[in-house]
């Protein structure tokens, strides 16, 4: 399956709501997942023979188990509201992309089998059948979905599409209909330890040579710790930070931090991985597997705290899920929340005054910050409402001179998603991801033109792959994307007498 | 007593008995089903307080509609905040003696002049699922049908205006009816009517989505703390395989 060519957007000064154009992306689906990733996850290998009674089972199931669908199922009163608010509706004009277009898809199932007027009267409230082609839509446009939210901050009940489109992958894996992408990751995880499948050999020699490249250009014998017992801090931090461009420079910044406050870390090659893709599936038992592994990791290393590096959706599993799958962790020192994010470590720091920064050394950039999606619309920082806006901006005026936000309405709880989250930053879903980065490429534009802003600083491992792409693609720089952590590490003034 | 009176008689206990059980067993397996992670949106409360005081904001300002489109919110609000003035004027024929604020005169105007604004915001929310393309794409006959059925209420009941009935055996008839003691409906065409399509409404309300005025309580984006790194909110069935590893 080739990926085919598609017109590229062009940016336009002010976002506007696009004219509908029906099946725009339903060509669009992400490769299915192969026999045996499925099978390693629990789940029939192909299409099940009796999909239809098993898939109507799972949703069963489903209903009773989160009431979040159930009341989603039942509350929505199609006023519209959120028809606007999804990136990728702007960007493909797709109406399945509508968030409530999107939750049609199975609130039509849900009202033939599941409710009265459904099941007598189906065409006046839209009662549809879980046919093949139902199955075909459903594939295609719940692996549209990002799950960043967006929609539910704006919808006057709360309905969250993120909550309906897991609970679709979930009953299309029970049948047999997985994403490859997806799949394949969460089976490395539970294998290897990380989303890449790095083996501990691998990370050992990567974390080497950056220890040496950090004291060939800075002179200061800065650690990458892997595996150390005994540590008071496990660092937990998406795989992409050991190597891709601009994660690394976030994970340096991170080390920088840890060594001039004198806090003894280590990473750890069981859990050498942040990202949970768990939660993409809707997966609970995956989620709690994954989990499960940090909680291993954190006992047999004898740490007495968890942080978590620069991961979106990361840090909504560990913020939000972490202590509920794999709590309690009493057995951490309870002075520290746990897990902690890596901006409240730096940010406790700074307010302590314990770490010193050069703000010139940031001076030949004009910054911008992208709000990651996941954790500006499901997390929290610093245990102080709003702390997931207010935190990472505090770090980059401690580190910056020059700090611009992009427009109000695509920025905080209302932030746009990349366009590469919950699952979809792979090459098959290209098109889906170039036009969804438009709204969110449209406000960086107007503060490039209106500030000069040469850079976006982001938290979230995702966030930076996807916007390495999107950059490209719409005329900006590959290296103009960068790690929140870069700027502390770059400005940061590093005690060299110690040494 | 007249087939009229008794046709409506044992309609609206009917009618009664569908919404309030429908409502009530609704509410029952919404409070039953877990909610087994923490996933409210911003700005999440920390304490049970601050999710009282949001979700008031959200019921009486309907502050995240207002935030998505002023066009909505401006006759969605109208409709519901008319719905309840009316709801205010009704009073007094549901109670003997009329409690006192229903029949002061303010309550009475606002509660008729509610169902001029009631039809305003409901004709509004019509258009624009006839004249957006994106609303009109979503919009099912069920929601424009829902819509016409409320203006019709709205509209037969302002039409009293001028087709008089006699309104004090109107009042007899449903204080009779809540004391088990009947009296005669009175059988003029346009309080039929009225009544006719208020009885409809209170029957499908429990099979419909106007269970989204329950549904918002229940709504875990809106209606839980921030708290989950202190307390850990294990659902029963989860707690099931935690114990089996």
């Amino acid at each position: 399956m080739a990926v085919k060519e598609f017109k590229k957007p062009t940016l336009k000064e002010y976002s506007s709501i696009p004219k509908l154009v029906e099946s725009a992306t339903s060509h669009l689906a992400p490769f299915k997942s192969k026999e045996d990733f499925q099978k390693s996850l629990g789940y029939p290998g192909e299409l099940v023979d009796n999909w239809e009674e098993v898939a109507l089972d799972k949703m069963g199931d489903l209903l009773k188990k989160y009431r979040s669908l159930r009341v989603y199922m039942d509350s929505c009163i199609q006023c519209g509201a959120c028809t606007d608010k999804c990136h990728y509706y702007l960007g493909t004009k797709d109406p399945n992309n509508m968030p409530v277009g999107r939750q049609n898809l199975m609130r039509g199932v849900y009202r033939k089998h599941f409710t009265l007027p459904g099941k007598y009267f189906p065409k006046l409230v839209g009662a549809v059948d879980l046919t093949k082609e139902v199955l075909d839509d459903w594939y295609s446009y719940y692996h549209q979905c990002s799950q960043c939210r967006r929609c539910a901050v704006f919808c006057p009940i709360g309905i969250d599409t993120a909550e309906i489109s897991m609970a679709a992958r979930e009953i299309m894996d029970s049948i047999g209909v997985g994403q490859k992408y997806c799949n394949e990751i969460i089976g490395k995880v539970h294998k290897i330890g990380n989303n890449l499948g790095l083996p501990k050999p691998a990370l050992a020699d990567t974390l080497e040579g950056l220890e040496e490249d950090v004291e060939e250009e800075i002179g200061v014998d800065v650690k990458f710790p892997l595996d150390v017992k005994g540590s008071d801090v496990l660092l937990v931090t998406p795989s992409a930070d050991f190597f891709a461009e601009p994660h690394v420079d976030g994970l340096i910044g991170y080390a920088k931090v840890f060594h001039q406050a004198g806090i003894s870390w280590t990473l750890s090659s069981h859990a050498s991985e942040a990202a949970n893709f768990g939660m993409f599936i809707g997966s609970y038992d995956n989620m709690k597997k994954l989990a499960l592994r940090i909680r291993e990791a954190a006992l047999d290393l004898g740490v007495k705290r968890i942080v978590f590096g620069e991961c979106g959706h990361a840090w909504r599993v560990a913020y939000s899920f972490l202590n509920t799958l794999a709590g309690p962790f009493d057995f951490l020192d309870s002075k520290y929340p746990v897990p902690q994010h890596i901006c409240e470590v730096t940010h406790d720091l700074i307010n302590k005054n314990v770490l010193q920064f050069d703000k010139t050394a940031n001076d030949g950039k004009i910054i911008t910050f992208h709000d990651s999606c996941n954790v500006a619309r499901a997390s929290n920082m610093g245990d102080i409402m709003g702390g997931q806006f207010s935190l990472p901006r505090d770090i980059i005026k401690a580190t910056t001179n020059n700090f611009y936000d992009m427009d109000t309405e695509t920025i905080m709880e209302k932030t746009f998603c990349c366009g590469g989250g919950g699952g979809l930053l792979t090459d098959d879903l290209i098109e889906l991801r170039m036009k969804g980065a438009q709204p969110r490429m449209e406000a960086l534009k107007r503060v490039v033109e209106d500030h000069g802003v040469t850079h976006m600083a982001a938290i979230c491992a995702i966030c930076k792959s996807q916007f390495s792409k999107a950059f490209q693609y719409y005329g900006f720089e590959l290296d103009q994307i960068i790690s929140l952590h870069q700027l502390v590490g770059d400005a940061l003034i590093m005690n060299k007498k110690e040494l | 007593m007249s087939f009229v009176t008794i046709f409506y008689g044992i309609s609206f206990y009917v009618a009664t008995l569908i919404l309030f059980i429908g409502l009530a067993y609704r509410i029952y397996e919404y409070s039953i089903i877990p909610a087994p992670l923490k996933i409210p949106t911003p700005p999440a409360p920390k304490t049970k307080k601050g999710v009282a005081i949001r979700l008031f904001r959200e019921v009486v300002f309907f502050e995240s509609l207002f935030s998505a489109t002023k066009w909505t919110w401006l006759f969605g609000w109208l409709f519901h905040f008319a719905l309840l003035l009316a709801a205010f004027r009704h009073l007094r024929y549901f109670t003997d003696p009329v409690w006192f604020w229903v029949s002061w005169e303010i309550v009475q105007a606002a509660g008729h002049y509610a169902g001029y604004m009631m039809l305003f915001g409901l004709l509004g929310l019509l258009g624009r699922r006839i004249f957006v393309d994106r609303v009109r794409y979503i919009s099912n006959p069920s929601d424009y049908l829902m819509l016409i059925l409320i203006i019709s209420i709205a509209f037969t009941g302002l039409l009293m205006k001028w087709f008089h009935t006699d309104i004090y055996a109107v009042k007899m008839f449903f204080i009779g009816l809540m004391y088990f003691q009947w009296s005669e409906l009175p059988s003029d065409f346009v309080l039929l009517l009225h009544l006719s399509l208020v009885l409809l409404l209170m029957i499908i309300f429990p099979y419909s989505k106007l269970l989204h005025a329950p549904g918002l309580f229940f709504s875990p984006t809106r209606n839980q703390t921030d708290n989950a790194r202190d307390q850990r909110h294990i659902a029963d069935w989860a707690k099931r395989i935690e114990s089996k590893k």
